[in-house]
């Protein structure tokens, strides 16, 4: 069991029931502890792959395996309550302040208040925000980076070994989202979380990723280390990172 | 002001009516919560199985409250008339906007919110709770406040089927002709209307994320809710239920048949130790008639001519002791009894204004088929409908006129006679009006009309259960002239006195 992949695909292909294939036999693996950034246009089945993880999909073929068992074996409760998501649109429940929105997990698994109340303390200074001032707060209330960052600690609540991120940093200005990818490097240093990231951000990818894949048409193209993508020669993922902006390498030296 | 007399003369009543309005509103609001809230729900997460779930509450929604409340009489089990029946009609109608809400509040919630919710593990349960319903609860409650407001209008009709309420009122007022009386409910009815609007939406404003207040419930406010709601539950079996047995009286919705309703119910009190309670003021003879077969009133007073053709559907005849022995036959096949005739025969009265029957000099209906062709004519809705009315007649004197003829509702027909605006009508023989307005009754010279002798109609098993009833009521016969039934309408309509003063007077009178 532990020396199983914490996610593994295996030739899935997946179609929209009566409708369109999004992903066309994938196969990939997804060691524990490592950054996997997902890149691609818009529409290529990035957030399939997500979907497929933590079960809001099924596979119409092949297997998706979380902890070596496969997703259809799995009480999706129990898996997605291990997974931990973190949506674009961040998804914050608008009725519910900003402790309640971090507390939610924690609170369906039965924790008692007080562990609750200690442990969004806990992740509201992780992810650089003052307790005091934000935890009663509500997400309208909230600075669109405050927001995204609220998103990372709900998804960190209950401590999920795993992490799925769709486009987390998407809508933010590029000065918060160079900040907020610095704490996101600072975090998973500490917490060491296996992370499946979306982006269709060059630049972001390169920033963030221990293994890059590239997603075309619903295959994977590419899956390797950042600096062998950048070198790669091969005319398919040449064509494919000259047509993305920023140049890869640029967005290193902003490190 | 008038009015403000009115108010203040009738408190009690006008308190209890009030009450009355409240309960049914909030027992029908409540129930349709009740209905519509899960509904709206499984409407909300399947589609195919609430659209047509919405269409029928939209189909329902269009029907007119009167027609409603008509149609539901006639219906068995669920019918009748009553608080029960009205409860239905207002439940049906609450909860088109409870459900159509619902859905739409759920289905308006931010997609990413619901998606979060799903991807952090929460079953559909837990979604719905802790997401989906708190989310549309502004939207939910927008929608209980169209509800209890059109409730509280709607409520106003429920009386015409012997709901109670402040509809009572109105539609007294429209019986006297009275614009006090129909303001003394509608007023009070409007007021709650608008009360009822800005509370709701006082709290649709809290509800609101990011509104004003944050107003969580917490468990002691949830449990105190659930308390009150009960007790206002409970509180309002009590004041549409009864307690122990009473005779229930009816009548129909025009001045001289309360004053009946009262005579009989105040004969009962007096000569025996009977209480009575009163339902009067339903709808027309259908409705007495099948709340009578119902058991849902006891006894009301009916007149012979009509019982025969509009009831038993018996060729007219025009014999009064034959239509009497008919007539009695024909309910003691349906398990009620004919108690002896009260002394009046209220028959049809084609009227005209006294001063036309003087100019042209008119005495008989068949003097005014030389000047019906330039005349406008208007007669009730059941007069143009049945068997003895309109057609027979016009066939009888050869009667045409300038136009179709208009149908109008009883209560406002002899004003119309009275403005100008028709010149020839049917109303009753005993109406008050005919000598508050001037108008002359033409004779019947080809003996069109059956007798309609008023007599009292009782069902049979309250007759056995109370034997002193019978004799009660009978202290009653032959007591009644024309005369005397003219000058009690006469007092109640155009001298505006209560029917239940009239009615004391005249028992008085009685003496022992």
């Amino acid at each position: 069991m532990s020396d199983a992949p914490a996610i593994e695909f295996e030739q899935v292909y997946y179609r929209v029931p009566g409708g369109a294939v999004i992903l066309d036999d994938v196969s990939l693996k997804v060691e524990r502890g490592e950054v996997l950034v997902l890149v691609g246009r818009s529409g290529v089945g990035k957030t399939t792959v997500l979907r497929l993880i933590n079960r809001l999909l099924l596979p119409t073929t092949g297997v998706v395996r979380v902890d070596g068992r496969p997703t259809s074996e799995w009480d999706p409760i129990r898996l997605r309550r291990r997974i931990g998501y973190v949506l674009q649109e961040v998804g914050l429940f608008p009725h519910m302040s900003i402790a309640r929105n971090i507390g939610v997990v924690p609170h369906l698994e039965g924790w008692p208040p007080d562990r609750i109340r200690a442990r969004c303390t806990e992740l509201l200074e992780l992810v650089g925000l003052d307790p005091s001032i934000h935890a009663h707060r509500f997400p309208h209330e909230l600075s669109g980076g405050q927001r995204q960052r609220v998103g990372v600690a709900r998804a960190l609540a209950a401590d999920p070994p795993v992490l799925l991120m769709d486009e987390p940093f998407g809508a933010l200005d590029p000065v918060t989202r160079v900040e907020l990818h610095r704490e996101f490097r600072r975090i998973q240093e500490q917490l060491h979380k296996t992370v499946v990231m979306v982006t269709h951000d060059m630049g972001e990818a390169f920033a963030l990723a221990t293994r890059l894949g590239v997603l075309d048409r619903g295959q994977v193209v590419a899956l390797d280390t950042p600096d062998r993508i950048a070198r790669s020669t091969e005319p398919r993922i040449r064509l494919f990172l000259d047509s993305l902006p920023p140049v890869p390498v640029v967005s290193h030296e902003t490190d | 002001m008038r009015l403000i007399d009115f108010w203040l003369s009738h408190r009690a009543e006008l308190l209890g009516s009030l009450g009355q309005h409240l309960v049914l509103v909030i027992l029908a609001t409540v129930t349709a919560i009740a209905i519509g809230l899960p509904l709206g729900i499984v409407s909300a997460r399947r589609p195919r199985l609430g659209a047509p779930l919405l269409a029928f509450a939209n189909v329902v929604q269009t029907m007119p409250s009167l027609a409603m409340f008509g149609f539901l009489v006639a219906l068995p089990l669920i019918g009748g008339i009553g608080a029960r029946s009205a409860l239905i009609v207002l439940i049906l109608y609450a909860l088109l906007p409870v459900m159509r809400n619902t859905v739409t509040g759920i289905q308006g919630i931010d997609r990413a919110a619901r998606e979060a919710g799903v991807a952090m593990g929460m079953t559909p349960r837990q979604l719905l709770l802790q997401v989906e319903l708190p989310l549309a609860m502004p939207t939910i409650i927008a929608g209980i406040r169209v509800a209890t407001v059109v409730g509280v209008g709607a409520a106003t009709i429920a009386a015409a089927i012997g709901a109670g309420g402040l509809g009572d009122y109105i539609f007294r007022g429209l019986s006297m002709t009275d614009p006090v009386v129909i303001l003394a409910g509608a007023v009070p009815a409007a007021a709650l209307a608008l009360l009822v609007d800005v509370a709701l939406g006082w709290v649709e404003g809290i509800l609101k994320p990011g509104g004003p207040l944050r107003w969580r419930p917490g468990p002691w406010l949830v449990a105190t809710a659930a308390v009150a709601l009960a007790l206002i539950v409970v509180a309002s079996f009590a004041l549409t239920g009864r307690w122990g047995t009473r005779i229930i009286i009816g009548s129909k919705n025009f001045s001289e048949q309360v004053i009946l309703g009262e005579l009989l119910s105040q004969a009962i009190e007096r000569f025996t130790e009977l209480r009575v309670d009163r339902r009067l003021n339903l709808g027309g003879t259908f409705i007495c008639e099948q709340a009578l077969r119902a058991g849902a009133i006891d006894a009301y007073v009916e007149y012979t001519g009509t019982a025969l053709t509009a009831i038993f559907h018996q060729p007219v005849s025009r014999n009064r002791k034959d239509v009497y022995a008919r007539v009695a036959s024909a309910y003691a096949e349906t398990g009620r009894t004919v108690l002896s005739p009260l002394g009046f025969n209220n028959t049809f009265a084609i009227l005209t204004r006294s001063a036309d029957a003087r100019r042209l000099g008119l005495k008989t209906i068949s003097d005014t088929a030389a000047h019906s062709p330039k005349w406008k004519a208007a007669f009730g809705y059941e007069f143009l409908e049945r068997e003895d009315g309109y057609k027979g007649l016009v066939r009888t004197y050869g009667l045409r006129f300038a136009e179709p003829p208009r149908v109008m509702d009883l209560t406002l027909i002899y004003r119309a006679l009275a403005s100008g605006a028709v010149d020839l009508i049917a109303g009753d023989a005993t109406h008050g009006l005919i000598k508050g307005l001037d108008l002359s009754v033409l004779e019947d010279d080809r003996h069109y009309f059956p007798p309609y002798d008023a007599v009292a109609v009782v069902r049979n098993q309250t007759l056995a259960a109370h034997p002193e009833l019978r004799p009660a009521i009978e202290r009653l016969a032959g007591k009644i002239s024309e005369e005397t039934m003219r000058q009690m309408n006469y007092d109640v309509d155009v001298r505006r006195r209560d029917a239940a003063a009239v009615v004391r007077e005249f028992l008085d009178q009685l003496g022992p």
